[in-house]
Order: C-alpha cells, then sequence, then structure tokens
C-alpha cells in the first residue's frame, strides 16, 4: 500500500513547518527528498515515524506498518558493540553471522565488530546506524541524511549496500546531496 | 602505559598505609601516654579482643544477625525505591503523592524513627525498618533523577524499532540508569550500616551487635566497643565491595548479551 500525506501542516511556537504538504510515495520504491534548510524535511519524516502528530492534515498507509529508520543523529548505544547495536531490533531469525556480514560490507573492520559504540569513529557509528536501519525488519525505511560525514568512496559503498538490500522497498530518503537522488535512483520530492 | 599506571596505584596505595599506620602509632602513643584503658583502649588490645571474639560462634550469631537484617532493609529500600522511581516516572500522580512522603523520609532524624517503630513494631527486626526508611528515599531520588534525564533521542529510537518490555530496560534504560543506581548504591550502603546499628543500639534486641555496643557501655569495656566498631567497619565494607562487584558483573554480561 502506498504512503502518502495529504494537506500535512506543522508548527512549532507559532512558526509554520509544513503548510498544506501533500506527497505520495510509491509502494516497494525509492523516494528521495530534497529541499532547503528548516523546510521541514526532518519534521515530515519524524511526523511518518509518529514521533510528532500534525497540527492537520493526513497521513495514509503507515498505520500499523513496521518502519526502520536511520536518523539524522547515529542514536546508537554506546555501550554495546556494533553487532549488539543492530541486535536488538532484530528478531533472533537473524543471525549474528548476517549482521557481521553486513558491516564488514560496508566497510567494518573485522576488530571493529565488537568494540563498543561509543569507541568508534563518527564515520564507523554513521554505518553502524545505517545497517541497523537496513537490516530490522520492516515496511517502508525512513533515512534523514544518512550518509552525512562520509567520505566519497565509503558513501558510494554504503549507498550500494542500501540499495541491495532495500531493494523492492519503500524507502523516503531526505538528503541535502544534489548527487545523493541520482546515486539512490527512484523519484524525487523538492520541497520548499 | 599500563606499567605508569600500577605504580602509581602502587605509589597511592603506599601512602594511604602509611597514613594508616602514623595514626594507629598515634593512638597506641595516647593511648600509654594515658595508661587508662577504660578511657583509651590501645589499638593492640582492640586487636586482640576482636580476634579473641572471632573465636566464639557466638560472634558470627551475631554479625550475621545484623547483617542479615541491615541487608534486608537495604535490598527491599533497593527494590521498593527502583519500582516507586519508575512508576513517578510515567505517573504523574504517583510523583505528586511520593514527593512529600519522601521529602518527610528524608529530613527526618532517625532517632525519631526509631524511637516510633519501637512504639509500633518488634525490636528484632527493628533495624531492618531504620535501614529501609534511610536507603529508599537515597534509590527514589537518584533512580528519579535518572529516568528524568534519560536520552530522549535514544527512547524515540527505541519508539521506532519497537524495543519494547525487558530488551527495552536491559538494553536502553539500564546503562543510562547504572551510574544514578551504583552512585545510590554508594551512599545508601554507608546509610544503612549507620542507621541499622543505631537502630539496634537502642532497641537492643537480643543477639545483635547493637546489644553488643550496649553491654559495652554498660561493662565500661572500651576495648569490646571498639572490636565491635571494627568488626562494623570490616563487614560493612565488605559487604559494599561484593555488592558492587556483582552489580557492575551483572551490568558487564547484560552489555554483552
Amino acid at each position: 500500500m502506498e504512503i502518502a500525506v495529504e494537506n500535512l501542516s506543522k508548527q512549532y511556537r507559532g512558526i509554520p513547518v509544513l503548510s498544506g504538504f501533500s506527497a505520495a510515495f510509491p509502494e516497494g520504491e525509492t523516494t528521495c527528498i530534497m529541499g532547503p534548510s528548516g523546510c521541514g524535511k526532518t519534521t515530515l519524516l519524524r511526523i511518518l515515524m509518529g514521533l510528532e502528530s500534525a497540527d492537520g492534515g493526513r497521513v495514509k498507509g503507515l498505520s500499523g506498518r513496521k518502519i526502520s529508520a536511520v536518523f539524522q543523529e547515529d542514536r546508537l548505544c554506546e555501550n554495546l558493540s556494533a553487532v549488539s547495536n543492530i541486535r536488538i531490533v532484530c528478531p533472533k531469525t537473524v543471525k549474528r553471522e548476517a549482521i557481521e556480514a553486513a558491516l564488514r560490507a560496508v566497510g567494518l573492520e573485522e576488530a571493529s565488530l565488537y568494540q563498543p559504540a561509543g569507541e568508534l569513529s563518527g564515520g564507523m557509528k554513521r554505518r553502524v546506524a545505517i545497517v541497523r536501519g537496513v537490516l530490522a525488519p520492516s515496511e517502508a525505511v525512513l533515512m534523514d541524511e544518512p550518509f552525512r560525514g562520509l567520505d566519497e568512496g565509503t558513501r558510494a559503498r554504503t549507498a550500494a549496500f542500501v540499495k541491495e538490500n532495500l531493494r523492492g522497498k519503500t524507502l523516503i530518503l531526505v538528503t541535502h546531496d544534489p548527487e545523493e537522488p541520482d546515486m539512490m535512483g527512484g523519484s524525487l520530492i523538492v520541497m520548499g | 602505559m599500563m606499567r605508569s599506571i600500577s605504580a602509581a596505584e602502587r605509589k597511592k596505595a603506599g601512602i594511604k598505609i602509611t597514613a594508616l599506620l602514623f595514626w594507629l602509632i598515634v593512638w597506641q602513643g595516647v593511648s600509654m601516654a594515658i595508661g587508662q584503658e577504660i578511657l583509651l583502649v590501645s589499638p593492640v588490645s582492640v586487636v586482640v579482643r576482636l580476634v579473641e571474639l572471632a573465636g566464639t560462634w557466638n560472634f558470627w550469631g551475631t554479625v550475621w544477625f545484623s547483617l542479615m537484617r541491615i541487608a534486608s532493609g537495604f535490598l527491599l529500600a533497593l527494590i521498593a525505591g527502583t519500582i516507586s522511581a519508575v512508576l513517578s516516572a510515567n505517573l504523574g500522580l504517583v510523583r505528586i503523592l511520593l514527593s512529600p512522603l519522601v521529602s518527610a523520609v528524608k529530613s527526618t532524624p532517625v532517632a525519631s524513627f526509631i524511637i516510633l517503630c519501637l512504639i509500633w513494631a518488634d525490636s528484632r527486626n527493628l533495624s531492618v525498618i531504620i535501614s529501609f526508611l534511610m536507603v529508599y528515599p537515597v534509590v527514589y531520588i537518584n533512580m528519579l533523577q535518572g529516568i528524568d534525564s534519560a536520552d530522549r533521542q535514544l527512547l524515540e529510537m527505541a519508539d521506532v524499532f519497537q524495543i519494547h518490555g525487558m530488551r527495552r530496560v536491559f538494553y536502553i534504560y539500564t546503562p543510562q540508569m547504572m551510574p544514578h543506581f551504583l552512585s545510590a548504591c554508594t551512599v545508601s550502603l554507608g546509610l544503612c550500616w549507620k542507621s541499622g546499628i543505631s537502630a539496634e543500639v537502642i532497641g537492643i534486641p537480643s543477639g545483635s551487635i547493637g546489644e553488643k555496643l550496649y553491654q559495652s557501655k554498660l561493662f565500661l569495656s572500651t576495648a569490646d566497643l571498639l572490636a565491635w566498631t571494627l568488626t562494623i567497619i570490616l563487614v560493612s565494607t565488605l559487604f559494599e565491595r561484593l555488592f558492587l562487584l556483582l552489580v557492575r558483573k551483572i551490568c558487564r554480561r547484560i552489555e554483552r548479551m
């Protein structure tokens, strides 16, 4: 079922962030959202995630569906290892070996897999957060500037991992980088 | 690096032992200068008396009696404090209701509670109630602060990924609560022993350390008084160390799961 928002509006302390925003996100496809800072991209994702409620309008196609996310911040449990951070969001059917392989696929070295997340570099944490968002069981994945802070090579490798593993799944990706919509494919929505 | 740390630690321990020896020598010197063991017993006499006491079954029975009661009060307060902090954090009404109660318990002198409890209950279990009352507010306040200051971003992450139940408790809350929990334990472990023994001295339950302290006052036996005091310090320190070690081990196990 297609995810769609209709006439969505939201304001913070009287300042409108979203005003009558409508969009449709086709089932099983990637939709990139671009727009200037403050145009409401993150607010839109937070509403879709169920972390904020809209002042007006409605969200269709998400009720009761499992979603996964990559937040703007890494939001990892610092004391847990990279592997454990992913295990806690996955059912037991997702084997440890599969998690290790996914982390290796985005370029994490063997020694980093069981290091506490708090001791990993910024780029490594980012990749752990991305792998978590990809491997967590879900019907739709929401990503807020997922590749921010990654160097060019790592970004391309990680983007390829995301594309490969989310093929056929609904992905809504917010970005500032004009190259990313081309890199990820799918449709583009420009806000603001 | 490792070698320099251990050398620094050895130096620190050496300084501590030297300071302790210095005060023991001062104590021995003053005791010898006074020359009356009833006024100030020497450290040697205290140790000799402690060794004598430790050779009797009665000594260990007395330690067990007080240890069981004070530890029970402490553990009950730990459980009750944690549960009520969780309830307060989630239910505004519970927080409002508990606030004046916790403030009252925190600021009431321990002697008032002891006398009140002696009117209401049997003196045998007085130290359980008193150590509970002294520990409960410390645990409640620390845990509530911990929950209130929990990382909102991690909680949101847990909501989105539907991390609920024990997984949420173990992986999201426990690591964040642990510093607050350990701080509460460290403060209250000392507190429960001091208040528990005070309660026993006033209530004089038969077979308790408090009773022995009271008897040493009656018989003007300073050696007994200090030998029992030393026993309290040793048992409470051992209990504190073992308890904190156990908590840290459990934490590490959770993190590795």
